[in-house]
């Protein structure tokens, strides 16, 4: 019988990856790599349906996680096909030079 | 015959219907024939109708034409309908027949106006409002009518929009009746609760057994329907508007601010007696209003230049001897007085706007005279109407009129010395501004040349009306010359004999007669020594600080307006000139500019940066979950 791990460690596990996830969003500009981020975030969350499943001896976690595997994809897809548009409208994937959508310029004249 | 009362005010409503909507595009003459003859159809309609009242009464002696509900609301219905008795009738007859002459006099006098259509169309209207007015069988239609003369008045006096002065004097008007007007709604709301009805009739028989005589609900409902017939008939301390009215065209004056509607006041009070009588506290207010105005008006008429305003301090005086009378409860004399001041003053009117019309405009009687020789129609007439105003004893109408209701401020048992006194001092001071005003404008050196002479449309009215102003006295005669009751017979079954409290006293009453006729004649004399003789008695008085001073005091008509525009005037437009941008608004304005500062707070948010959202919508997750979690 092999000894289980944890749910707090394994639970800590996920939020770490979480955070690492979170993090590189905020801080990456490369929109292929904040791609990347939101896939590592979008595993944690997968990550700790899995851990649950198995605490509670349940086959709904891993379920889940195959859904969420099928969205990561379908993801993935219709982000790297906007981010290829994106290059060809900006000749740039830079997530900060694309601020076009403000409403700072035009400041406070509306009453 | 009667049936057909219902026609009296709709012919002129139909005259100004037609003459409102197409009478841009008539000729003048069918302007006048439809603007007179409307009028004209009315006035004989009234004559038949009266001929008919008189030799076969209907039953009651009064006739009622209802037509339809009016609303139905709350157990409240007044009724379309028309109310036909003796009191009433006087009025229609007055309405519709001086009416009539101010309307052909108008024909000429206003027909090179542009306005002619637009004027005789207001007429109409007007003499359609004051027939629904006295015609009325409650409260709430005669209010209509009421409210209708003011629009016609308002409309008239601004008939010469174009000048500013004009249209300030049409507002002035306007918004010191509306005080008047104010308190009588009140009036009429206060007697809805009382009754739940406002039918005239039912009113005057109830209310007798529903009130003890003097308690306060009566009180406070007999003071409001005197506020309203206080601002309609320019009393005190209401009178300021009428002075300015006379802005409008002299018919104008003639009709409404002589004739007519300036004694809807006397009507009402008349009409609503039993109300009267039953606070005995505001009809002894009614005599002292109606004393104090004849002689403040007096006094203010004696210094007047602008013939008109001459007419109209004495139209106020005037009225004010009819409230006298209504308050010393001699009603029929009051609606007597009403009558004959009507024909002469009508007459005055129209006399002096026919000398304005001729001397192109000129107002000033200081201007005119010597016009005896160059226009003797119109001088004859006008010292007939002169002469009734004065009342010249015996041979003019005035006379009668007046010498009831001085002596019935004497004996009645509501009346005293100190009413009597007033009226003897007014009819004195009335006597010295009248000749003064016929002197100075007929006497003398020619001032001014004649540039148009009237026409027969303008003269055959006034004609009509001297006749009227020296004959008809004889309908009503005193006791000791003649006795004849045909006046107040009419109104017998109407309104309430006066209660004669110095019984047996004919011997009083010829001395008062003599007294007065001699210090009408006195009045006179004095005219003629200190305006003609030696005017310069008078100049060197003016020229005195104290003269001078009382000069313009009188001229300004006491002072009514300054004090008012010290008291009312300056005080509002102080406070609107705080609340010029509506302090009250802020309540309503400040959500808004609270939505629009969040707006321009938050909006730097939206910086476009997709990082920024991230790191948002995790700040939104962590602030949720510790909420969630820790509280």
């Amino acid at each position: 019988m092999m000894e289980q791990i944890p749910v707090e460690q394994s639970l800590l596990l996920a939020a770490l990856l979480f955070g690492i996830g979170l993090v590189g969003v905020l801080i990456r500009k490369n929109m292929i790599l904040m791609m990347m981020s939101v896939e590592i975030m979008l595993n944690a969350a997968g990550m700790a349906f899995i851990i649950a499943g198995s605490r509670w001896a349940q086959p709904d976690g891993q379920v889940m996680f195959i859904f969420i595997l099928t969205m990561a994809a379908a993801e993935v897809a219709v982000g790297l096909a906007l981010i290829l548009k994106l290059f060809h409208l900006q000749k740039s994937i830079d997530a900060d030079e694309m601020t076009q959508m403000n409403d700072i310029t035009e400041a406070s004249e509306s009453n | 015959m009667m049936r057909y009362l219902w026609l009296v005010p709709v012919m002129p409503l139909l005259g100004f219907l037609v003459l409102a909507f197409f009478g841009r595009n008539l000729r003048k003459s069918i302007i006048t024939l439809i603007g007179t003859g409307t009028v004209g159809l009315s006035a004989l309609l009234v004559i038949l109708i009266g001929i008919e009242f008189l030799t076969s009464p209907p039953a009651g002696n009064a006739f009622t034409l209802k037509l339809w509900t009016w609303m139905s609301s709350g157990g409240l219905s007044p009724s379309i309908a028309f109310y036909l008795d003796g009191l009433s009738l006087a009025f229609i007859f007055v309405v519709t027949f001086v009416g009539f002459l101010i309307h052909v006099y108008s024909s000429e006098y206003m027909r090179d106006d542009e306005g002619f259509a637009r004027f005789l169309a207001f007429m109409n209207l007007f003499v359609s409002a004051m027939l629904i007015l006295v015609l009325a069988d409650n409260l709430a239609l005669m209010y209509l009518g009421w409210e209708g003369v003011g629009l016609c008045s308002f409309l008239l006096i601004g008939f010469w929009y174009k000048e500013s002065a004009n249209a300030a004097a049409a507002r002035k008007a306007f918004i010191v009746t509306r005080v008047g007007d104010t308190a009588m709604a009140l009036g009429l709301f206060l007697l809805i609760t009382e009754f739940n009805t406002l039918d005239i009739r039912s009113i005057l028989e109830t209310a007798p057994a529903h009130w003890t005589p003097g308690s306060a609900k009566v009180v406070w409902i007999a003071f409001l329907l005197l506020g309203g017939a206080v601002g309609k008939s320019a009393q005190l301390p209401l009178q300021t508007w009428l002075p300015d009215a006379m802005a409008g065209p002299s018919p104008v004056s003639a009709l409404i601010h002589a004739a007519t509607m300036v004694t809807a006041g006397v009507y009402l009070i008349a009409r609503n007696h039993v109300v009267f009588e039953l606070a005995p506290i505001a009809m002894k207010t009614v005599a002292i209003v109606g004393a104090s105005t004849l002689l403040i008006a007096g006094f203010a008429a004696v210094v007047q230049y602008d013939i008109k305003r001459v007419l109209a301090y004495s139209t106020i005086s005037q009225i004010g001897y009819m409230f006298l009378a209504l308050g010393v409860g001699a009603w029929s004399a009051g609606i007597f007085h009403f009558m004959i001041h009507a024909f002469f003053k009508a007459l005055l009117f129209l006399g002096a706007g026919a000398v304005i019309h001729a001397l192109h405009h000129e107002q000033n009687i200081f201007k005119m005279g010597g016009l005896r020789k160059e226009m003797p129609v119109i001088f004859w007439t006008f010292l007939a109407g002169s002469g009734a105003l004065a009342a010249l004893p015996l041979v003019t109408a005035g006379f009668y009129s007046k010498d009831a209701i001085l002596w019935y401020s004497w004996s009645s048992e509501k009346g005293s010395l100190f009413l009597w006194a007033a009226a003897f001092l007014g009819a004195f001071i009335t006597s010295i501004y009248t000749f003064r005003m016929v002197f100075i404008t007929f006497w003398g050196k020619m001032k001014t040349h004649i540039h148009l002479r009237p026409g027969r449309a303008m003269l055959i009215p006034l004609v009509v009306l001297a006749v009227l102003s020296i004959i008809g006295g004889f309908l009503e005669t005193p006791h000791n010359l003649g006795h004849i009751t045909l006046f107040s017979g009419m109104l017998s079954g109407v309104l309430p004999e006066v209660h004669i409290l110095h019984s047996g006293a004919e011997s009083t009453e010829l001395i008062l007669q003599v007294l007065t006729a001699l210090t009408g004649f006195f009045g006179i004399y004095l005219a003629w020594h200190f305006w003609m003789k030696k005017p310069g008695f008078l100049f060197r008085l003016k020229q005195t600080r104290a003269g001078a001073a009382l000069h313009h005091w009188w001229l300004t008509g006491w002072g009514f307006d300054w004090v008012y525009d010290l008291l009312i005037i300056r005080p509002f437009t102080w406070l609107s000139n705080i609340n010029k941008n509506d302090i009250v608004d802020y309540i309503s304005i400040a959500p808004s500019n609270l939505v629009v500062w969040l707006h321009n707070l938050t909006r730097r948010s939206q910086n476009g940066n997709l990082r920024w959202y991230a790191a948002g919508i995790a700040l939104g997750l962590i602030i949720t979950l510790t909420i969630a979690l820790f509280l």
